[in-house]
């Protein structure tokens, strides 16, 4: 079973990602307060999932691939939710 | 088993799709501990930024968001071409092969290339701590502390893509004397570390880069 997409699938989400990369690089000129880095992180999530699922083939991996592929993102949410309980809370 | 799988078919493995998905495991366990390794470094970068996030945003309009952003998409094309080398490799073509790999090479050099002009901008702008910071303005020591994270997150990412460009290197060596032909799975792995790598700056620039509005 072939896992690689055609040569205009890669065309295409390289395009894709030079678009969020567009949109992300114009709104750090506009100021939108606190909502500029959750605009840059939430283009950054959907750039980092265009690579893994398409380039790097989660999309069409096994379980136990997307298992690995999930657990050190997993690991590193808890550990910087973890650490910002006790940053945001001290007085 | 047929007699071609049999000679590349390492003995513990009950058949080439096993072996195949055991070494891409390998590879994706590697890239969690990656992530872990790069993790402490982002932590620090949440930690500070939530703390000094005014001095962060007036620091990160030092940096060039020029270099940052076209070595953004300089990397982006890398793995374009990164995806296409392991496309290449699946479908047995050899001299496409070679090419693609030497094209991500060339991307990933350009890359430090950009990378190497602007360490040294941020040098002659006296932007390096420790070595000769200078900074106008309150709250120098926590505009201090940006650099010393710009640093270090660019820093160790620039040593993956160092890494990235000598298995490229050594890929496009032994994929010209067909090394490549009957398993291809070597190249597979390659990529899903050069993709990652890709993943981190997608990352770093925004939060480097554009912490502060322009």
């Amino acid at each position: 079973m072939q896992t690689t997409l055609s040569p205009g699938a890669y065309v295409k989400v390289f395009a894709a990602l030079l678009i969020l990369l567009a949109v992300t690089w114009s709104v750090g000129y506009v100021d939108l307060g606190a909502f500029n880095m959750i605009f840059a992180l939430a283009i950054a999530v959907s750039k980092a999932l265009l690579i893994m699922l398409l380039f790097m083939h989660v999309r069409t991996s096994s379980q136990i691939i997307r298992l690995a592929a999930g657990a050190g993102v997993a690991w590193l949410l808890i550990l910087i939710t973890l650490a910002l309980t006790d940053y945001m809370t001290r007085s | 088993m047929n007699g071609a799988e049999s000679t590349i078919l390492a003995e513990q493995f009950d058949n080439i799709e096993q072996q195949h998905e055991a070494d891409k495991l390998g590879m994706w366990i590697f890239l969690a501990t990656e992530v872990m390794f790069f993790g402490g470094l982002f932590l620090a970068y949440t930690v500070y930024r939530f703390t000094y996030g005014h001095v962060f945003a007036q620091a990160s309009r030092h940096l060039s968001d020029i270099c940052g952003g076209t070595n953004t998409a300089v990397l982006l094309l890398s793995s374009l071409s990164m995806a296409l080398a392991v496309r290449a490799a699946e479908l047995g073509r050899q001299k496409q092969l070679v090419r693609l790999l030497l094209a991500t090479a060339v991307f990933g050099i350009v890359f430090m290339a950009i990378k190497g002009f602007e360490y040294h901008k941020d040098y002659v702008d006296h932007l390096v701590p420790a070595l000769n910071f200078e900074w106008d303005g309150p709250d120098r020591g926590n505009a201090e502390i940006f650099f010393w994270i710009y640093f270090a997150m660019t820093g160790l990412h620039a040593i993956h893509v160092t890494v990235g460009i000598v298995i490229l290197l050594v890929m496009a060596f032994l994929g010209k004397r067909g090394k490549f032909a009957r398993n291809y799975m070597p190249i597979e792995v390659a990529g899903l570390y050069w993709h990652f790598v890709d993943i981190v700056w997608v990352f770093l620039f925004p939060l480097l880069y554009l912490a502060g509005h322009r």
